[in-house]
């Protein structure tokens, strides 16, 4: 029996925004099915995933932490995803940002001062900047792919981290580890709740909620956003400039990324290590259209999407689940998200287009 | 014929509507609806924008349901669900908006549009033959973002042809049609009528409507206020039944002196990057202050390309091939000439002139981010914005229930006359209107004339670019031809007539000198 779409009239507008609560719910249940097939006690389980990290200071600290480099990337990514600029690449954004950013502070060991942590802000954001330039480049010159370019770049971040790593900036007293030297005290983000980790990147996260939410709906250059995503030649009718808004999306988007990045370089983790990212940049993708790429809704998904990775530590800790259920749990999230959508804008009907015909049928029969 | 009217009178009717009503939020675009349509009639629906006729067009077709009401198929109740249920009983609707896919080539939309699906290669056959049949020239392989407007409605209507409906909606169908073109296309729908195919004809060209139809049913605030037979009618009789009062005819005070030159375009030729686009050869014309200035021609001759030339959206080769009162703005783009005193309403009101999904208050502010002083160092001021939009609203009298509502929301008169007034508030020095009444309604048309009208009046140049000659010798004091991308001289309208622009609109120009003079030039560099 064929299952077809057929589009629905209208559209409700309250089913726009219910959806990712609905997804939410739906990944939960699924998750609970999963997680009984396993052998695990599926309440029990997502009482650990879900409620566990919650129930104390340190846990809700940590889910700060954890939503930091999120929130600050997909606020990024929003502006270029509402412009039809597709980013792929905050990954590699995050990782030059944190060798800009990683290298000033390696370079000044020694030397420093008030000023070296705020320097290394600045070229973290740079360095994450200058890495989104180059799709930027290639797109507005060539009218190259930004997809493809952007996420190749990730790739070469990577390596080129792991040759920093691996040579010139490894510690030379830290027992062959590709590790650099720890950073002193003053190029560390300074703590906001002491005794926990939960450092000052998060106030960067919360000021990007804000200013977000401030460039779309009240800045000129937001509208110009909004109306290149929504109708390209009514962009042109007014004047907007479309390469200058790839040029901005595209330079915010790593620029926030670099700040990301530098974060958690300057913050949990206090050194250049090869591996800085549990993939950051790509689940910040699924943070923006889960918060349906508006700021506040970033924040809700951050913070969800920190929690899924909490809970699967906390899962793990306590019933032994395997670390793989957090990819397996944002995955289905997204999954149900995409399929709530197409839910809202479509209706399934199984079978041949019965009704119809066999009126019409009828009614011929009977003229 | 008669006594296949006279047979199908007895039987049921094709389609009849009992009772129906639609409330959207803030209005009742459908009252009590009841119309019934007999096989093989020619029926007109006649209304004001925002009257619901497209309310009604939209839930006969499945696109709407109605809150309340009964639909009717040959005497059978049925619920119309959706388009492809519409389809299957054999209702086909030509749209107003177009609703086909520009990268996709003509063959490929009109397979996405039929039910039954068929191998391209036939269907592109068919295509050819459907359109020779009715005199609708059709390429089946040109992309659709190729087409002219004129072309994409063959599309819509070929496309609606192909499924031999039985009952055919025709939204607006000639709005972008020359006169022969039209009398083709009513040759056609005659030809359909009596195979017995019922015809709903909604129209605002009331001559068009008392030379084809049988019987009309005038809509006006969602309910049915009257039924008449248009032949038995005069144009204005029935543009005074639609709008419920007495008409105002735009007036144009004659004989004003024309001013200083404001727009020069000064042999100006471009190349389309398109392939199928035209291209613009050494067209030259002068609007003065004061002066309407028509540029006529069928869709497709270079129009588009034109005007994108004058309002910056493409740059012209030289700087000085396109002059704004005296200054040199070739190499300027659409905001530094919007700063320089220029306006512009583009043809394609939904995705050009407007963004569909925006606020009226968001495209207050697509066109008027410049000088109004409505963005203050990159911030909007959304309270001036706002109080822009309701300025627009309120002088031009735009039906909408405020500047919240999204631009999709309003009737396309509506929305055109939003863009118009959005772009006349702005007092530009220099207006330019592309198709500024295409279906667009009788009494707002009159409206946006006259608004044009005074704009002359105070000294603002206005250039129009139309295809409707009505419109064009109604207020231009000049018309020139636009034929193959070269411009004709123009002539004063009162020293022309009708004929005389439709022979030049059909390519019956010299070339002019100035051209010529230029290719002989050519010839004595070439040697060299």
């Amino acid at each position: 029996m064929p299952i077809r779409l057929e589009p629905r009239g209208e559209a409700s507008v309250a089913w726009v925004y219910l959806t990712p609560v609905l997804a939410v719910g739906l990944t939960v249940i699924a998750g609970g099915v999963l997680f009984a097939a396993l052998g695990f006690d599926p309440f029990r389980t997502l009482h650990a995933i879900f409620v566990e990290p919650l129930t104390s200071l340190y846990g809700l600290t940590e889910l700060g932490v954890k939503a930091t480099p999120l929130v600050l990337i997909a606020i990024g990514l929003s502006f270029g995803f509402r412009a039809n600029v597709w980013n792929i690449g905050a990954e590699g954004q995050l990782t030059l940002g944190a060798i800009f950013g990683g290298g000033l502070a390696l370079w000044f060991y020694g030397q420093e001062g008030p000023w070296l942590l705020p320097a290394m802000i600045l070229a973290g954001a740079v360095g994450g900047a200058l890495w989104a330039a180059i799709p930027a480049f290639l797109k507005t010159h060539f009218n190259a792919n930004e997809i493809l370019t952007s996420l190749m770049l990730t790739y070469v971040a990577t390596q080129l981290l792991a040759f920093l790593g691996y040579g010139p900036w490894r510690y030379p007293d830290g027992f062959n580890f590709p590790q650099s030297r720890m950073f002193c005290y003053d190029a560390t983000m300074p703590l906001l709740v002491p005794g926990t980790r939960l450092h000052l990147g998060f106030g960067f996260a919360l000021f990007a909620v804000a200013g977000g939410w401030l460039l779309i709906a009240r800045t000129l250059i937001g509208f110009q956003i909004k109306v290149i995503g929504l109708t390209s030649a009514a962009a042109a009718y007014a004047g907007f400039n479309r390469n200058r808004i790839i040029w901005f999306t595209l330079l915010t988007g790593g620029g926030l990324a670099g700040i990301a990045g530098l974060s958690e370089v300057a913050g949990p983790i206090g050194q250049l290590v090869p591996s800085i990212s549990p993939g950051y940049g790509f689940t910040a993708i699924i943070v923006a259209f889960l918060g349906r790429l508006h700021p506040l809704g970033i924040l809700a998904a951050g913070t969800l999407m920190a929690l899924s990775y909490l809970g699967a530590e906390s899962a793990q800790i306590i019933i032994g689940l395997p670390l793989a259920a957090t990819g397996v749990f944002q995955g289905m999230l997204l999954f149900f998200l995409l399929a709530c959508d197409v839910l809202i804008r479509f209706r399934l009907r199984l079978g041949r287009p019965v009704p119809a015909a066999a009126v019409a049928k009828s009614a011929e029969a009977g003229a | 014929m008669a006594s296949q009217s006279t047979a199908s009178g007895n039987g049921p009717p094709r389609l009849e509507l009992r009772g129906i009503t639609k409330a959207f939020p803030g209005c009742l675009a459908n009252e009590s609806v009841d119309l019934a349509l007999r096989p093989g009639e020619i029926h007109a629906l006649l209304g004001e924008n925002g009257a619901g006729k497209s309310t009604l067009v939209k839930i006969v077709y499945g696109v709407l349901r109605a809150d309340a009401g009964e639909v009717l198929w040959e005497g059978q109740p049925v619920s119309i669900g959706s388009p492809a249920e519409a389809r299957r009983l054999g209702v086909g609707l030509v749209f107003q908006h177009f609703s086909l896919f520009e990268s996709l080539t003509v063959a490929e939309n009109v397979s996405l549009g039929i039910d039954h699906k068929e191998p391209l290669d036939l269907l592109s056959a068919r295509i050819g033959e459907v359109s020779a049949r009715y005199g609708l020239a059709l390429d089946p392989q040109r992309e659709v973002h190729t087409l002219s407007v004129g072309e994409r409605q063959r599309v819509e209507i070929v496309r609606c042809l192909l499924q031999n409906p039985r009952l055919l909606i025709m939204d607006e169908p000639t709005s972008v049609l020359t006169p022969q073109e039209a009398d083709k296309l009513f040759e056609t729908l005659r030809r359909l009528a009596s195979e017995g195919v019922t015809i709903l004809y909604i129209s605002h060209k009331l001559d068009e409507i008392r030379a084809l139809c049988d019987r009309a049913t005038v809509m006006r605030g969602g309910r049915v206020v009257g039924a008449c037979d248009p032949r038995q009618e005069t144009a204005r009789s029935l543009a005074e039944m639609m709008i419920g009062g007495v008409l105002a005819e735009p007036k144009r005070a004659a004989g004003g002196k024309p001013g200083e030159p404001l727009l020069v375009v000064d042999h100006l030729s471009t190349t389309s990057d398109d392939p199928f686009g035209t291209d613009i050869r050494h067209v030259s014309f002068t609007v003065h202050a004061g002066e309407i200035f028509g540029i006529a021609g069928v869709a497709g001759n270079g129009q588009a390309e034109l005007l994108a030339a004058m309002s910056g959206e493409r740059l012209s080769p030289t700087d000085a091939a396109v002059r704004i009162g005296g200054e040199p703005v070739g190499h300027w783009g659409p905001s530094r000439r919007r700063n320089a005193g220029l306006a512009f309403v583009p043809e394609e009101r939904m995705g050009h002139g407007s963004v569909p999904e925006m606020s009226l208050a968001d495209n207050a502010l697509l066109s008027g981010h410049g000088g109004q002083g409505l963005v203050k160092r990159g911030l909007i001021r959304l309270d001036l914005v706002r109080h822009a939009a309701e300025t627009i609203i309120d002088t031009f009298r735009v039906v909408a229930t405020g500047h919240h509502a999204e631009a999709r929301s309003l009737s396309g008169g509506n929305l055109q006359k939003f863009i118009i007034g959005r772009e006349i508030l702005q007092q530009p020095k220099l207006l330019i209107a592309a198709a500024p009444t295409w279906g667009v309604d009788a009494g707002a048309a009159a409206a946006i004339h006259q608004a044009l009208i005074d704009l002359a009046e105070q000294g603002v140049g206005v250039l129009i670019v139309s295809q409707d000659l009505d419109e064009l010798f109604a207020i231009c004091d000049r018309i020139a031809v636009l034929f193959h991308g070269r411009l004709s001289e123009p002539l004063a309208t009162h020293d022309t007539d009708v004929e005389r622009i439709g022979l030049l609109m059909g390519g019956l120009f010299d070339q002019p000198p100035d051209e010529a003079a230029d290719q002989s030039g050519r010839t004595h560099a070439d040697p060299a």
